[in-house]
């Protein structure tokens, strides 16, 4: 009897918990979405913030700024990621080096994103090394190099493991005919395994695109327009960050309309993420 | 495609090997001692222990806070996300199962700035009216809450943001270890008359322990490193008070908060050292959860958290 009571405890607890876990997901969207709905406007999307004191003003240079940095670390993750990750999958399965690669891209995964911010800031804003374009000031460049790195590990991981879904029967198939390896690899394995891979290139860049510690003190932020590297640039989480902070009401607002942006952006990508790998990765293979 | 994969060795070695050079001068000065160090103020007494233009540097408050708000986290965290991997892999109808998993998900993708944002302007004030005043009074005896910060920041809200950022992760690989268990051990506790509890706790956690700790350790990792929420709502005060409802700072957020801003070289080499301290602390951290985890699932590609 006493069995059955705890029994039925422990499920009510377990419910209780789960209530309790996705009642502050809930609060957040719902809060989310009743206070930054109403400052949506077309201002939001193409107007620079104003001065403090004066109401209107946008995000749109954050928003741009944002897709700069970006555009700049998938241009440094997703090569060096995915090429790891074939490496991983490919030639190096299971030989030790593979594992020490996989476990350091799992230790790098978990390196908080305020120390990268302090590497890049030791790597590429402080030294003065006349002879490299961008070093020796706060950039876009810095930030979009961190936030590149950021990126490579998830990517890694990710292409490994869609590239160990894909049957051997494909691989052995196009080494029957004669295919080199390098070509098998890269024009047949990879080609079957690339929505899953650009579903992890797209997890990776949603879990990046809202990271501000990294960009505090290499991009510092811009209260105006700039799409140059080799300038500080506004980037969406960083003024969210300064505008919450501030006194101002009408930052605050404007920082709620920014992390609606941000969010619908995010669970935009997490959930065609779902979709794609729920639906099976891999087309046309039995 | 082998130098891509040599190259994130060369991206850690290069992170630590930098981190390391540009803390040499506060090493130099004040060597291991930075970490609990304190200067006494000599008209009151009292510790200094971060007065960056004064020349005082002691990383003992931001040690203490991380400290005190990723374990008071965990103790708030761990108990829902079990409970949480518990219903989904064992109780929960599979209709549902794929829509709550969703959801918690969704928690894991939500950036830490919007965690803060929510904390300052929703969180902070629901702890401060109406969560403060009750533990002030009911566990006031503690000597654990003291009454003397009106803000509602501090560790205890910290800690519950914190608490909600790490649930995800740890309740997602609880699950997974979960699932790693045959069902032969479930099967084989139930046909010994067990209830549903007693299976799970026989043949499912006993089994998943393990894993289930390097899961928590894992939750730990992220706690320790976490800075945007945090530095939003800890109080960023370099002090130690044994309440935690006092305002404090964490590593992160004092590296956060000044590094951008640092009065002199000296300033930023402490400031580097104290993130050289997190980034090795969170290196070994990860590393032990990682292969708890693995020596659950066995070599199973681990989901990317």
């Amino acid at each position: 009897m006493i069995r059955g009571f705890i029994d039925h405890l422990v499920t009510f607890l377990s419910v209780l918990a789960t209530v309790l876990v996705i009642l502050p997901l809930l609060a957040i969207f719902v809060y989310l979405v009743y206070k930054g709905a109403s400052s949506l406007n077309l201002d939001f999307f193409t107007k620079i913030p104003k001065t403090p004191g004066e109401t209107g003003g946008g995000m749109a240079n954050a928003i741009v700024g944002s897709a700069v940095l970006l555009g700049l670390a998938s241009v440094i993750g997703i090569p060096i990621g995915i090429g790891a990750g074939v490496f991983l999958a490919e030639f190096g399965r299971g030989t030790r080096l593979a594992n020490a690669i996989r476990f350091t891209a799992d230790v790098l995964n978990g390196v908080p994103s305020i120390v990268m911010g302090v590497a890049a800031y030791a790597l590429i804003v402080s030294p003065h090394i006349s002879f490299l374009p961008f070093t020796g000031h706060f950039s876009a460049f810095a930030g979009g190099v961190a936030l590149g790195i950021m990126m490579i590990p998830t990517i890694t991981r990710t292409t490994e493991e869609m590239l160990l879904m894909v049957p051997n029967a494909i691989r052995e198939a196009a080494l029957g005919l004669g295919v080199p390896n390098w070509r098998s690899v890269l024009a047949i394995t990879v080609k079957t395994a690339s929505p899953g891979i650009i579903t992890g290139c797209m997890l990776a860049f949603s879990r990046v695109a809202g990271e501000t510690a990294p960009l505090i003190f290499t991009v510092l932020g811009n209260a105006f327009w700039s799409t140059s590297l080799d300038r500080p640039i506004a980037a969406l989480p960083l003024q969210i960050y300064v505008f919450a902070l501030s006194p101002y009401d009408d930052w605050h607002r404007l920082a709620w309309a920014g992390s609606l942006v941000l969010i619908a952006l995010i669970v935009l990508a997490v959930s065609l993420v779902r979709f794609v790998t729920s639906r099976g990765v891999l087309k046309g293979t039995s | 495609m082998v130098l891509c994969g040599l190259s994130i060795f060369g991206i850690v070695l290069l992170i630590a090997v930098e981190l390391i050079k540009r803390s040499d001068l506060a090493w130099a000065k004040f060597g291991f001692q930075f970490f609990f160090r304190a200067d006494l103020d000599p008209v009151t007494h009292q510790p200094i222990y971060w007065d960056p233009v004064n020349g005082h540097f002691s990383a003992l408050p931001f040690v203490y806070g991380t400290l005190v708000s990723s374990f008071l986290s965990l103790v708030l965290a761990v108990p829902l996300a079990v409970g949480v991997a518990i219903f989904l892999t064992e109780m929960c109808p599979l209709a549902l199962r794929s829509i709550l998993a969703f959801l918690t998900e969704l928690l894991a993708a939500i950036p830490s700035i919007i965690y803060g944002l929510w904390a300052v302007f929703v969180l902070v004030p629901l702890l401060r009216e109406h969560v403060n005043p009750s533990l002030i009074k009911y566990l006031g005896w503690t000597g654990l809450f003291a009454d003397d910060n009106p803000t509602g920041l501090g560790f205890v809200s910290a800690a519950v943001i914190l608490a909600i950022m790490i649930l995800p992760i740890i309740s997602s690989l609880t699950r997974e270890v979960m699932i790693a268990v045959p069902h032969s051990q479930r099967e084989a506790v139930l046909a010994l008359g067990a209830t549903r509890w007693e299976m799970i706790r026989m043949g499912v956690l006993r089994n998943a322990r393990i894993g289930i700790v390097g899961a928590i350790i894992l939750g730990l990792g992220r706690a320790l490193g976490e800075t945007m929420a945090v530095t939003m709502v800890i109080g960023n005060t370099p002090e130690i008070h044994h309440s935690l409802l006092a305002n404090g700072a964490s590593m992160a957020a004092v590296i956060a908060n000044e590094y951008a801003e640092a009065v002199s070289d000296l300033h930023r080499s402490a400031l580097t050292e104290i993130g050289l301290a997190l980034f090795i602390v969170t290196i070994i951290v990860n590393a032990c959860a990682r292969l708890l985890v693995w020596a659950v699932t066995r070599g199973a590609p681990a989901r990317v958290v």
